[in-house]
């Protein structure tokens, strides 16, 4: 029996997500005395894996696995595991993940238990805990199949170096046509900024910054920090930002390390989805906005005036610390 | 044991059939408590919706209604308290409605139930929320696409069907993508695909139709659950907020980089 990793490659690399869900699966791995074997899908590199405590790869090369294809890679993966014997198959929430995760249960005929942020209970069966109610619960869930699968809430565990001997197989699954039922025509990813589920930091703007055209006091601040963008529901709403900014319940999960949230009051919506970052800062005029309740550092003030200040104070402590 | 069938039918789209699938779920502004040694969610006070994410998919389903002469059947997997919620649904438009009484315990047997159910109706589209607000689960709409051996696309943005194929975008981290599948096709739903300002809002004419509106219970089939949740549990409370005044943000600044270690 062994424990099999989903790792996720672009360009050739390994996405930052597989390194901490190889430390994940490492830890399963120790608890319950088995291995931890890695897929990779046209990998350029897969021995970098094995410095996360991988002890094998499988590797997988194919043209045909050139561009995302949610049926075909969950299938890929259900064959891995099965040729490993794995019974536990543990996976990342990137969208993507997400997308092909229950696809690959059935295909395994496996619980699945999402959005899991700690190393599952195994004394007494297998229990993982989750998040629920985005983010405003948790829930004890208990996987009663064979085979486990469990995805790893992004941030929630943290990647940790730990080399071991790792071995190298090629791996090549059957591609039948019926898995592509879905073309995939056009990919168009905004590879010049950081992605809100990639983002270590993310700058977030409300309805107190007025006017779409006062963003890049967010944009200049989230360019000095290497930060992703984003909004609240109502900017989100009145169109003064994209959709794809959006966080909150109805929007996008956000789990950075920061998260900056400007002119934004805080409403309950909003606080669920943004939860699960580590650090909260809250700026906004407003002493009394329930934002401040659930942030660790707060500043009551302009943001029309604290921005420009803070951006310009943190590169100079760039300055100083580089 | 799952029996999964592959064999994929030829499709022609004349008199279109759309099943979206709702959940029945706490609204967003609930306050989450639970009640038996945290081993229950607590429903006392709270007001039950349609699924926000299943929500725009219905109105997606009622503009194609409008534009297709499609039939727009809505099903869910509950017990009698969800029927208000099916009501609404119907307010908002559906045809039929169809409520599969068995207590919903993980998405498996939800999927299966439902894939029963859209097995027997042959629809041409499958409409399903990417999550529904209370579990975030996520499992429902691909499972059951695996289990009726048809297409899916998840968190889609953008749908348009020509003929017997659905031009597609899905949200994807940092991008979009643009794909194209052939019908049957289940999706799963979200903002985007319509906007929030286009959300149909039951009428009273709409509410006084529903009334008449066929909502059948089916029995279930009662398939093998996979995951079950045994206990809650709350956040641990946070520590209080630490305040730095305006005019001195190198405070903010030497917090974030010595205590939070963020910068």
């Amino acid at each position: 029996m062994s424990i099999l990793v989903y790792t996720e490659s672009e360009n050739g690399k390994f996405k930052k997500a597989s390194f901490e869900l190889a430390t994940y699966a490492k830890a399963i791995a120790d608890k319950t005395g088995k291995e931890v074997t890695a897929l990779t899908i046209n990998n350029d590199n897969p021995s970098e894996i094995g410095g996360y405590g991988v002890s094998k790869t499988l590797d997988v090369k194919n043209d045909q696995l050139d561009k995302f294809n949610a049926e075909v890679y969950a299938n890929v993966i259900s064959q891995a595991a099965k040729k490993v014997d794995a019974d536990v198959v543990v996976i990342s929430q990137t969208a993507n993940a997400c997308y092909l995760a229950p696809m690959l249960a059935v295909d395994l005929e496996a619980g699945y238990a999402s959005n899991a942020v700690e190393v599952p209970e195994t004394d007494n069966g297998f229990t993982v805990k989750r998040t629920a109610f985005t983010n405003k619960a948790f829930n004890h869930t208990d996987i009663s199949s064979d085979v486990k699968l469990v995805g790893l809430s992004t941030n929630a565990f943290g990647a940790e170096k730990n080399e071991v001997d790792v071995s190298h197989e090629e791996f090549s699954p059957e591609l039948s046509d019926d898995l592509f039922k879905v073309n995939v025509e056009e990919v168009d990813k905004n590879t010049d900024k950081v992605s809100i589920a990639d983002a270590e930091i993310v700058v977030s703007g409300g309805r107190g910054l007025k006017d779409p055209k006062n963003w890049h006091l967010v944009e200049d601040l989230a360019d000095t920090l290497g930060a992703a963008t984003a909004c609240s529901k109502p900017v989100s709403d009145m169109g003064w930002r994209s959709h794809e900014e959006h966080v909150g319940q109805t929007g996008k999960p956000v789990a950075s390390n920061l998260y900056i949230a400007i002119g934004i009051s805080g409403a309950i919506q909003h606080l669920a989805g943004i939860s699960a970052s580590k650090n909260k800062v809250v700026i906004n005029n407003d002493p009394e906005a329930p934002f401040f309740k659930a942030a660790d550092y707060g500043v009551v003030g302009d943001a029309f005036e604290v921005i420009p200040e803070l951006t310009k104070k943190l590169k100079e402590f760039q300055a100083k610390n580089n | 044991m799952l029996k999964i069938c592959y064999i994929r039918k030829k499709h022609k789209i004349s008199n279109m059939k759309i099943l979206v699938c709702i959940s029945h779920v706490p609204d967003t502004t609930s306050k989450i408590n639970f009640v038996d040694d945290n081993t229950k969610f607590d429903t006392n006070g709270v007001q039950f919706v349609i699924n926000p994410n299943d929500e725009f998919g219905l109105t997606r389903a009622m503009w194609l209604k409008d534009q297709l002469q499609a039939t727009v059947d809505v099903v869910t997997v509950g017990k009698k308290e969800c029927e208000p919620t099916m009501r609404k649904a119907l307010a908002i438009g559906a045809d039929n409605g169809i409520r599969i009484d068995a207590q919903a315990i993980d998405g498996y047997q939800v999927a299966q139930e439902i894939a029963h159910v859209a097995k027997e109706g042959a629809y041409d589209l499958i409409i399903a929320g990417r999550e529904s607000i209370d579990y975030n689960g996520g499992m429902v709409p691909g499972m059951l696409a695996k289990m009726l051996g048809y297409g899916f696309v998840n968190k889609c943005v953008q749908m348009d069907i020509e003929n017997d194929t659905a031009k597609i975008t899905r949200e994807m981290d940092g991008g979009k993508e643009k794909l194209s599948a052939k019908l049957p096709l289940v999706i799963g739903g979200q903002k985007g695909l319509v906007e929030e300002s286009d959300l149909k809002i039951p009428n009273m004419r709409g509410i006084m139709m529903a009334r008449k509106k066929p909502l059948n219970v089916k029995e279930p089939q009662n398939p093998q659950h996979k995951t079950e949740t045994k206990t809650f549990e709350k956040p641990a409370p946070k520590g209080e907020v630490k305040m730095v005044d305006a005019e001195n943000l190198d405070e903010l600044i030497d917090l974030l980089h010595n205590e939070a270690k963020v910068i």
